[in-house]
């Protein structure tokens, strides 16, 4: 996909904004709840009301001290807040409290595999910080709202160095730390409801050249897709610009994912001086031993060791145990659906293929599933016995999905069960072969592709319930005589 | 009966006996604030319906004995302290319609102690100045003579207290707006360790520094209120984590073979003759009841005012950013879009002293700047903490002048803020390392006022109080009084 000239490379490094799930903000005891009425979530502290104080949140060190472990990274104790300065009407205090000397997290990488192969990307640190209000500029003629239930919303700001070099890998290092945060349970990760948003910096220059290009920061691109999208237009666009004998402007970038283009937003030459210093209201924090040491035993088991035990306890090949494993309630089911069925390969092929499918189609994740992993255990486990092929069990989930009715109830009440009776099997097959005589002499003649025609009209016969394997011995015997 | 003449614990005991009401005391000094007050403006609101249903409340709970431990007793309140449906103006256009949907801490402690408030002093703006004329609200005067100054910025609570409209007054200090006051309005000021007090609805000027205390007539009555408004709150991260002191059970106990240190950079300097002379009597005194006299040396000290110049800006550049008009307070008239609104509401709702603190701390704070300002200014600010925990090793406390001289007279400074910020030359030094200092009457020059300031260790409130009240025991600087 790459139709950019091969002597440039790309250097990305991408900053993404975590929303942690707590149930109250950062540095107030107000609703975090997504989609309240405008204001209703908003205190005296969120307010910025004179003489107010921040009170810090201790939850949200719980959760970061996870994300470090998960990162492979330091916890820095004591770690301590500073104030970033600058005026905006959704920013009620004039300044964000956040993080700058010392995050909380820092210093840790993050392994992600694209069709290349592995990658190491460093993760320069991740910091605590309060999310701003909303400015609502549609629904007042002339004038703009501004919505507070957001401000003071804990947020971790995840930074990697600049050590990603396609969009391929952005996406894939994204994809990892979603799945890490969702795994965590420090955030629902929902992009389009901006629960994780994700700042690509942007810069290119010659192979071989040491001297790191211009880079512009791409902001607002709120899924996977737009991510990878945003990333290459903005590298092919920096080529082009530099081939045409132009300067890159070091510039902040939104993101059209309609046009899919980006267009400049403020020119960071005249950006803010954000002023930072300790911020006073708050001393700095020290996380003890004991507490990290508690926090860290309550770390479930992460995406990439439960793909190796998948790999390893259940026979399943990397590719099947990676997509298993990044999605944590994907993973669950899966294992659920094996705990019944018995089969993990066979569960892997279902969940992956007839149920995602209808997932999909109706939009709706695993959670939601219509067939419950208890049913798809079951089902899947009336194929291994025999009970049922293989072919009739697909139409047995169709029933499933629609009706919710039991495997069993469903396999008894329509006699799907499997004809395994080999008498009754050739007895279907010489009828067939009688009915059939013109193909038969082709076939005897060196046609070998009709056997198939014969598997069908058997198969036929018997409504789809003859054992595939016996009508394919039987008839093959009788054929060849 | 001139009820204004007893002390707070004679009142307290007063009212327990029920030798008068809650009603009567309350009503006492309203009508001595509607009556003296014109004059001084120590006032920005005067809260009369309440303060008397309040005192209803207080006498009703006599009445049934079930009183609460300071009941009854009125207080004024400097208007930096957040009081629920009252107007909270900081002295600033810019609160001008300020009213507070909560109240502070130290409100809420003395309300349920059944403390009644009768109203809330006039301040330097956003407690910014050392003379209470930056008010939005009109200078304050000092009832010694009102062509001078009261000091600031807790000017109106020393000015009413002097001029006995109100019994105390909360007050808060950042780089002496207290003690310096009380010095020139010949009352005894404390701000306690810095966290002792809630910062919790006391509107910020710079948070590493500001702290809340009492302006009163005695150290007696000082402690009384004070140990009321201390203990740890959760709403105030960096309040310190200790219950309510008990800063009254000491005060009587001799300070014989105590140790008090006169810092020789503060002797060596020019000091006035005057001063100097009142300082040395009442070393003479502190020498007579058995305490004895160590030079001592700060070595950092003379670095203060200028620590002080970066640090108190920069916080408050940070502190006064959410004064822009949008969300309460000020707001200028039809503002043509956001930056429009912001400059505007800022530009008309602030006065000058207040401007020109936030431009020094944004330029300290700018890119380029910081690591040769503020953090400079840090570094140097620890120094000054440890010499001072270096010199408590060998002394109990430290003593000083609290000002330079006596009170100036209005307009007289307010071209050089330079000479303005010198007033607090004695007293910054406490604020930056977050120590306990008091300033008490110790003679006058002029028929105006003088204060001598003691500071001590950490935590070291009840010392601090106990040396105050045993010279209050054997001089009578406290009990003058002016003629108003």
């Amino acid at each position: 996909m790459k139709n950019y000239s091969e002597d440039w490379e790309a250097v990305i490094g991408l900053e993404i904004h975590v929303q942690l799930s707590t149930k109250s903000k950062l540095f107030s005891g107000a609703s975090t709840d997504f989609g309240a009425l405008p204001n209703t979530q908003a205190c005296n502290i969120d307010l910025a009301m004179p003489g107010v104080l921040p009170v810090l949140n201790e939850e949200v060190l719980k959760m970061a001290v996870k994300l470090g472990k998960a990162l492979n990274a330091e916890i820095n104790s004591p770690t301590s807040f500073a104030r970033k300065n600058y005026f905006y009407p959704d920013s009620p205090k004039g300044y964000q409290i956040s993080q700058m000397d010392k995050p909380i997290v820092e210093n840790g990488y993050l392994d992600i595999e694209t069709e290349n192969g592995g990658k190491r990307i460093g993760v320069t640190r991740a910091h605590l910080e309060e999310d701003a209000g909303k400015s609502l500029h549609d629904d007042f003629e002339g004038q703009s709202g501004i919505d507070l239930n957001r401000a003071g919303t804990p947020l971790l700001e995840i930074v990697s160095e600049p050590e990603i070099n396609t969009p391929e890998e952005a996406v894939a290092y994204l994809k990892s730390i979603h799945s890490i945060i969702r795994y965590l349970e420090i955030s629902d990760g929902n992009m389009a409801e901006g629960s994780m948003r994700c700042d690509a910096n942007v810069s290119v220059r010659k192979i071989g050249e040491e001297k790191l290009g211009t880079r512009t920061e791409t902001k607002n691109v709120n899924s996977f897709r737009f991510v990878e999208k945003a990333i290459q237009y903005e590298i092919e666009r920096q080529i082009h610009e530099i081939e045409s004998g132009n300067k890159i402007t070091q510039e902040t970038r939104l993101y059209d994912s309609q046009a899919n283009t980006t267009r400049p937003m403020r020119s960071k030459e005249f950006a803010n001086d954000y002023r930072y210093f300790p911020e006073p209201d708050l001393l700095p924090v020290n996380l003890e031993k004991e507490f990290i040491e508690e926090v860290l035993a309550t770390m479930p088991e992460m995406p990439t060791e439960k793909k190796e035990r998948f790999v390893s306890e259940f026979s399943l090949s990397q590719y099947d145990a990676d997509l298993l494993a990044a999605d944590k309630d994907i993973a669950e089911f899966f294992e659920q659906v094996t705990k019944v069925s018995n089969s993990p390969k066979l569960s892997a092929n279902w969940i992956m293929g007839e149920l995602s499918a209808e997932l999909n189609n109706e939009n709706l994740n695993i959670k939601e599933s219509k067939v419950s992993s208890n049913k798809l255990g079951q089902l899947i486990s009336r194929i291994e016995d025999g009970t049922i092929s293989g072919k009739i069990a697909k139409d047995i989930f169709e029933k499933i999905w629609t009706t919710g009715k039991e495997v069993d109830d469903i396999i008894k009440e329509e006699g799907l069960e499997q004809v395994t009776d080999d008498k009754e099997i050739e007895s279907m097959i010489d009828e067939v072969i009688k009915n059939n005589p013109q193909q038969l002499e082709q076939y005897r003649s060196g046609k070998d592709r009709l056997f198939g025609f014969f598997v069908g009209q058997v198969m036929k016969a018997s409504q789809g319930k003859a054992n595939p394997k016996q009508v394919n011995d039987i008839l093959k015997s009788k054929l060849e005589k | 009966m001139d009820l204004h003449k007893l002390s707070l614990s004679k009142q307290l005991e007063g009212l327990k006996k029920g030798d008068f009401t809650s009603t009567e005391l309350t009503s006492h000094y309203l009508n001595r604030i509607s009556e003296l007050d014109g004059q001084l403006n120590s006032f920005i609101t005067v809260t009369e319906d309440q303060a008397l249903s309040q005192a209803k409340a207080a006498d009703e709970r006599y009445k049934k004995n079930n009183n609460f431990s300071l009941d009854g007793l009125p207080i004024a309140h400097k208007d930096i302290f957040c009081t629920k449906g009252v107007l909270t103006t900081c002295g600033s256009k810019m609160l001008s319609n300020f009213e507070a949907p909560y109240s502070s801490t130290v409100y809420d402690k003395l309300d349920k102690k059944g403390m009644v408030m009768l109203g809330k002093t006039n301040m330097d703006e956003f407690a910014m100045g050392s003379s209470n004329e930056t008010s939005y609200f009109g200078p304050v005067k000092n009832p010694w003579n009102i062509e001078y100054v009261p000091g600031g910025s807790s000017g109106g609570s020393a000015s009413c207290v002097s001029a006995e409209l109100a019994p105390i007054a909360t007050a808060t200090d950042t780089g002496g707006s207290i003690r310096q006051p009380a010095s020139l309005c010949g009352l005894t000021g404390i701000k306690p360790t810095y966290g002792r007090v809630s910062r919790y609805g006391m509107i910020a000027f710079a948070s590493s520094l500001d702290q809340g205390g009492v302006i009163a007539k005695s150290a007696e009555d000082a402690a009384l209120i004070l140990e009321a408004m201390s203990g740890h709150d959760p709403k105030d991260s960096t309040s310190l984590k200790l219950d309510q002191p008990d800063l009254t059970n000491n005060l009587n106990n001799p300070i014989k073979g105590m140790k008090i240190g006169l810092p020789k950079e503060f002797f060596e300097k020019e000091m006035a003759p005057y001063v100097l002379k009142s300082i040395e009597e009442a070393i003479e005194v502190y020498k007579s009841l058995g305490a004895e006299i160590v030079e001592i040396s700060l070595g950092n000290i003379n670095l203060s005012l200028p620590i002080y110049y970066i640090i108190a800006p920069a916080e408050c550049s940070a502190n006064l950013s959410r004064y822009d008009g949008v969300r309460y307070g000020y707001r200028c008239e039809d503002p043509k879009d956001i930056e429009d609104l912001f400059m505007r509401t800022r530009e008309e709702g602030f006065g000058a002293e207040v401007k020109r603190r936030i431009l020094i701390g944004t330029y300290a704070l700018s890119a380029g700047y910081y690591d040769a300002f503020y953090l400079k200014a840090q570094k140097c600010r620890q120094l000054v903490a440890n010499d001072f925990s270096e010199a408590f090793k060998s002394v109990d406390v430290i003593l000083s002048p609290t000002t330079p001289g006596t009170s100036f007279k209005s307009g007289e400074k307010t071209n050089d803020p330079v000479e303005m910020y010198l007033q607090d030359i004695f007293t910054i030094p406490a604020n930056l390392a977050g120590l306990p200092g008091l300033s008490i009457p110790c003679g006058e020059h002029n028929g105006l006022p003088l204060g001598m300031q003691l500071v001590g260790s950490s935590l070291e409130e009840s010392k601090l109080l106990q040396f105050a009240h045993s010279f209050q025991s054997n001089t009578d600087w406290h009990m003058k009084m002016p003629n108003i």
